[in-house]
């Protein structure tokens, strides 16, 4: 124990938290330098506690995947994205309505938390003077609000927006504002962090050429931030797509064999609409489940590659 | 380069051009006159007393240790230390006799006649052409701005390095031609005063001495002021400097940036009057 590295150089700390320190600065150093045997070994060792941990959460996704298609194999046709529900004929009932409810409802959610979030990351970002009480305490706010469990969105949304105040009832309208208000603390948070990246020097360089504070945010600092900002959106309407919880409280629950529409009559999405066979005891309905995570996948995919490619196209170098 | 005067609201009565035929063959005329001059950051007193009077057509140099203030007053210049909060300045900024800090005074108005060229090269994530553009677009120019494009890249000695490549993203050029393209960028405005904060410090001997040439080209058209942490670069290029200290507190820990001296080139380097600025540009201190 000779070679025992010294931690006494340090301020007191409890001795869990001085081993802890310690482990995690000798495991870095240790993968970074030929250091000696011992902490090689300790290296490898936590290298492959880290792998094994990453495999676990891989094979688990590929497990849900593997089962969706092998599961809902049979039922995997163009019926299941055009045939409407139906628990009387299984075999030949599809997805339409809730597909329509779920674009419904994430398009909603897309318009209101594109000019609110990237707005309001503006105004914190490049306006707000940080140093005060009011500003910081919206900061703080909005860092909580991106912790808070997603059922109690559902909550506020059947008490504010589907009675309450806005009294718009179950429709995909109150749906959308639900997850938009869910969403809308990550999509700030994200802006934030893109337009913080863009260099202060961009927005010094307009300022001194006898551009305003707008007009250097508009024309500058906002057109660099839109590759981080995308990132931010594509990760929050990710997240909306697959959210059932709030929204079994809003109403997407619904039983609908028509096509939705968005301030009238009820909806249901593809969470919900998976969720409500998935319950039911029948054979052919659990294979039309399986189904439906195989179309939400593929829904998903969809608006991600849209989203990559608005990305990409915008991305850029420093 | 500029028959028009400078149609300004917030700044009246500054006939740009004939300042400039007037200091051909006259006695200089002051473009700044600063009188007891002192910038704040908050509670901190960063630079303190300042009175100097910097002429027009001509290259000021603001020399001395780090920390002295320099940079901050040459911000004061074109008030874009208001962006920072808390900063503020007490004492009169003159500018042709006019109070730069005065109620009337539009700020985004000051930047375009009084432009900045920064330590580091920053020109925007877009094409050549967009980056000096940007500031006539800015004033509201519509249309074709190739002429105005062209007239500013040769000011900048860079038309003929980049005219067949206008449209490429600016990111390509070098760190030389950046910062010359930020010069352009800062030309195409026409303004009246170009400020150029550590305008060298990352580049390179070769490229540091073509800006040295631009400089010495642009004078004849625009007052200079050039912050600068190398003194042979101020002995080359500037005809007056001012050397600046830094007078620490120990009990505060605050330290508050003073003028020394202020004087020709010449004599600043030669015999100045302070010990200080001696012991300086000789290399014995800072």
């Amino acid at each position: 124990m000779a070679d025992e590295p010294d931690y006494s150089s340090r301020v007191a700390l409890p001795p869990r938290t001085r081993v802890a320190v310690g482990g995690a600065r000798d495991v870095t150093e240790a993968l970074f330098t030929s250091g000696d045997r011992k902490k090689k070994i300790q290296g490898t060792i936590f290298l492959g506690l880290l792998l094994f941990g990453l495999s676990i959460a891989l094979i688990a996704i590929a497990a849900m995947i593997i089962w969706a298609f092998v599961a809902g194999g049979p039922r995997l046709n163009v019926n299941l994205l055009t045939n409407v529900p139906s628990i009387v004929t299984p075999e030949n009932a599809g997805y339409r309505t809730a597909i329509l409810g779920t674009l419904y409802v994430i398009g909603g959610v897309i318009l209101l938390i594109v000019p609110l979030g990237v707005g309001a990351a503006v105004y914190l970002e490049q306006f707000a003077n940080p140093a005060n009480k009011f500003n910081r305490f919206v900061d703080l706010n909005i860092q909580n609000l991106a912790g808070v469990p997603s059922i109690v969105f559902g909550i506020l949304g059947l008490a504010f927006i589907v009675r309450g105040p806005l009294s718009l009832g179950f429709v995909a309208a109150a749906g959308s504002l639900t997850l938009a208000l869910l969403v809308l603390p990550t999509v700030i948070l994200a802006s934030r962090e893109a337009i913080r990246a863009v260099p202060s020097s961009i927005r010094d360089g307009s300022l001194a050429l006898g551009a305003t504070v707008w007009q250097a945010v508009w024309r500058q600092v906002l057109p660099a931030a839109l590759p981080g900002i995308l990132t931010g959106v594509i990760l929050a309407v990710s997240r909306a797509i697959g959210e059932a919880a709030p929204l079994l409280l809003v109403g997407a629950v619904t039983f609908v064999t028509f096509n939705p529409s968005f301030f009238e009559g009820g909806y249901s999405t593809l969470p919900t609409m998976i969720y409500s066979y998935a319950k039911r005891p029948q054979e052919e309905l659990q294979v039309l489940a399986a189904a439906g995570v195989v179309v939400m996948l593929l829904l998903l995919i969809m608006i991600n590659s849209v989203a990559i490619y608005l990305r990409n196209r915008f991305e850029r170098t420093w | 380069m500029s028959e028009t005067t400078t149609p300004s609201p917030a700044l009246p009565d500054i006939e740009v051009s004939a300042d400039r035929v007037a200091s051909v063959d006259t006695e200089p005329k002051n473009t700044f006159e600063l009188r007891d001059v002192n910038v704040f950051y908050g509670q901190m007193l960063a630079v303190k007393d300042v009175s100097m009077a910097i002429p027009h057509n001509q290259i000021t140099a603001f020399i001395g240790p780090s920390g002295c203030g320099k940079s901050t007053l040459l911000r004061s210049l074109n008030r874009m230390n208001d962006l920072i909060p808390g900063a503020r300045v007490e004492g009169d900024v003159l500018y042709h006799g006019m109070d730069m800090y005065g109620p009337k005074v539009d700020p985004v108005q000051v930047r375009t006649v009084i432009g900045m060229v920064f330590q580091k090269p920053n020109p925007f994530p877009k094409s050549i052409y967009d980056n000096v553009a940007f500031g006539p677009r800015l004033q509201g120019r519509k249309g074709n701005l190739d002429d105005v494009v062209e007239e500013a890249l040769r000011g900048a000695a860079l038309w003929d390095e980049v005219k067949d490549r206008l449209k490429d993203n600016a990111y390509g050029m070098s760190g030389g031609q950046q910062q010359r393209l930020c010069i352009a960028r800062a030309i195409a405005v026409q303004p009246d005063v170009i400020l150029m904060d550590e305008p060298c410090s990352a580049l390179d001997p070769v490229s540091t001495g073509r800006i040295e040439d631009l400089m010495a080209e642009l004078k004849k058209t625009y007052t200079i002021v050039i912050v600068t942490h190398n003194m042979q670069q101020a002995a080359r290029v500037a005809d007056r400097t001012a050397f600046f200290t830094v007078l620490a507190n120990d009990e505060t820990g605050s330290r508050t940036g003073v003028l020394v001296e202020y004087d020709l080139t010449s004599k600043i380097f030669s015999k100045p009057d302070d010990e200080r600025t001696e012991n300086y540009v000789s290399g014995r201190f800072g």
